[in-house]
């Protein structure tokens, strides 16, 4: 059962901002490491760090997700010898390391619901389920947006608790108001629990950046599904996209992986890799025949597969709206345009 | 602005091409790539500084090949691969129309590759101070330094060719990597599945790469991409006394032997 997701009374405490070098250093003296954001040139990244001094300050948000800790870029399934005529198979053990993911903004927390959505779907996967397991996220609320952010678009909001165990709101003072959402919330909180200290009765929202509704979910929903064979619509939006993997590769609820088996004369490995479906080959067929042969009907899948298909078929829709995507496509692509396009096109 | 617009409304109403490759506004203070296709739409263009994507990728690509004969706005970096892709056959002369741009805005009227030959050489490739600093700083760097310097740029690719799929060069509809029989280069994203993509990327461009630096500025994670491409570019100037992007009919300084080639390699 991943504790992450129940829903529970969530209790508000007050944690100093001298404290967090004492959290930290209780954090790593209780066996776990600790991810956060780390400021190198013009990369914000989820790096290890031992103490609050190297986060990054004054973002909106990070280059890379934090979707490496619980899904790696790249991963050993499991490796094999040939003896002889035999192959002995050796299943990797997965032995995670126990994680705080901390600095999280709370679209990012969200996401972790929607890779699990995959993950455990019709196939429990092991390897992502225990390092999720193992993973305990301490997110802090924006008080900045810029225009690529649509988390409200899509169920979420900068001050949102989903997927968060701990989410921290800093206040006027500089402190941070921590709401303490789930047991994994709690089981911090008792590493130090003289650092948690009653909140003031102060209501958060007034910390949390205003960020309006951009489109209704609804709407797009039924646009989708009337557009599916508007060829024209499709081509228009992607004639500029170079078919690349940054969008999907940044993205924190993208999952698609490719299997890499390397082997020599004597074993191998089998890897798992981070895969676009934006890449020509994507959907290759042995036959030589490619159903998605256009970058249009590639760019389709991508718009309907997130955003009518998973609904449909997870109860999840497959973005949070961080707007990565759109920060880092080289040619603009902009998700929240094309999504607003297509809610305003006319039936 | 308004000059580049009229010419491309001409253009069109006249049908002399069917799409007109440009810049228009995209996100915040960025430019966009936009396909005019119709007259009315051509106010949509604009070219300032925020123009800096290399459009010549789109001459290549199959979706903007089938909207038919383009013309395309075209800065220095832009006519060099235009130069480049023609000396490859990848382009004819006849098959778009040029609209030039000079670097202070001025639209050049380019008939042919000789125009733009002569064009381009008014403005021999050079590298900025900030270039020549950091090849030089790498280049004093030890063996073992400018592995680990290296290593550490690799360590953050993700493999997400976006630095393929932004370079006009990299038009092979099927590339190097995709091909698993064998699998000669690694795909995942580790240390030399990330080397070997790199090198070989390198290498393959060597002698044909025009230096826009899309393949940096495309890059999700910010390696330094283009110092690989630049410093083989002046080893093949070195070598071979030849730079890609001067002429439609240069000749591809890796794959070509000529009797005055050195051979002293050979023992």
């Amino acid at each position: 059962m991943l504790g992450t997701f129940e829903k529970m009374d969530i209790e508000r405490k007050l944690l100093k901002k001298d404290s967090l070098d004492k959290l930290f250093e209780k954090i790593k003296g209780s066996g776990r490491r600790i991810l956060a954001p780390v400021q190198k040139d013009n990369m914000i990244t989820f790096e290890e760090v031992s103490s609050p001094g190297e986060l990054a300050q004054d973002y909106v948000q990070t280059t890379l997700s934090a979707k490496g800790a619980v899904f790696p870029r790249c991963e050993e399934l499991f490796s094999y010898k040939f003896e002889g005529k035999d192959v002995k198979v050796e299943e990797r053990k997965s032995e995670p390391k126990p994680t705080v993911i901390f600095g999280l903004r709370p679209c990012d927390a969200a996401s972790f619901a929607v890779l699990n959505s995959v993950f455990s779907w019709d196939y429990q996967d092991s390897l992502f389920k225990s390092r999720l397991e193992k993973t305990t996220v301490i997110s802090v609320s924006c008080a900045k947006a810029d225009e690529y952010c649509f988390c409200t678009s899509v169920g979420g909001g900068p001050g949102e608790t989903k997927g968060s165990d701990i989410l921290l709101t800093q206040i006027e003072s500089g402190d941070y108001l921590a709401e303490i959402v789930t047991e994994k919330g709690r089981g911090i909180v008792a590493l130090a629990p003289e650092l948690f200290v009653p909140a003031p009765t102060e209501d958060k929202e007034r910390y949390l950046v205003k960020l309006p509704k951009q489109f209704d979910l609804k709407t797009l929903n039924e646009k989708l599904a009337k557009n599916f064979d508007n060829t024209e619509l499709w081509i228009e939006q992607s004639l500029r996209c170079l078919g690349c993997g940054a969008c999907a590769f940044v993205c924190p609820a993208c999952v698609c992986f490719d299997m890499q088996d390397e082997a020599n004369k004597k074993g191998g490995v089998r890897l798992r890799c981070w895969d676009s479906c934006g890449f020509s080959l994507f959907t290759l067929h042995t036959s030589g025949h490619n159903p998605r042969s256009a970058q249009s009907q590639r760019w389709r899948q991508r718009v309907m597969h997130k955003f009518a298909y998973m609904p449909e078929r997870q109860n999840f829709i497959g973005c949070v709206g961080c707007g990565r995507c759109s920060r880092l496509c080289p040619v603009d692509m902009n998700l929240l345009e094309h999504l607003k396009e297509i809610v305003e096109s006319r039936d | 602005m308004e000059e580049l617009r009229k010419k491309a409304r001409e253009l069109l109403e006249t049908g002399a091409v069917k799409v007109v490759i440009g810049y228009g506004k995209g996100s915040g203070q960025n430019a966009r790539a936009v396909f005019v296709r119709k007259a009315e739409y051509a106010d949509k263009l604009i070219c300032d500084e925020s123009c800096v994507q290399n459009l010549a990728v789109y001459l290549t690509k199959p979706e903007v090949k089938a909207l038919g004969k383009p013309a395309i706005v075209a800065k220095l970096p832009v006519l060099r691969t235009i130069l480049q892709l023609a000396a490859e056959n990848q382009i004819a002369e006849g098959d778009l129309v040029v609209l030039g741009v000079s670097p202070d805005g001025k639209i050049i009227d380019l008939q042919n590759f000789k125009a733009i030959e002569d064009y381009v050489a008014q403005f021999p490739f050079e590298l900025t101070p900030e270039q020549k600093a950091e090849i030089e700083k790498i280049g004093k760097m030890s063996l073992e330094e400018r592995w680990q310097y290296w290593q550490e740029q690799f360590g953050r690719c993700l493999k997400c060719y976006a630095c393929r799929a932004a370079c006009p060069l990299c038009y092979c509809s099927r590339c190097l990597v995709e091909c698993n029989q064998p699998q000669w280069v690694p795909a995942a994203p580790h240390a030399i599945g990330n080397l070997e993509w790199h090198i070989v990327r390198a290498m393959h461009l060597a002698g044909r790469c025009t230096n826009c630096g899309d393949c940096e500025r495309a890059c999700p994670v910010g390696i330094q991409l283009s110092l690989l491409n630049l410093k083989l570019a002046e080893e093949v100037l070195k070598n071979f006394k030849t730079r890609a992007g001067a002429s439609s009919k240069a000749e591809y300084a890796l794959g070509n032997w000529k009797e005055e080639d050195k051979e002293n390699f050979i023992k």
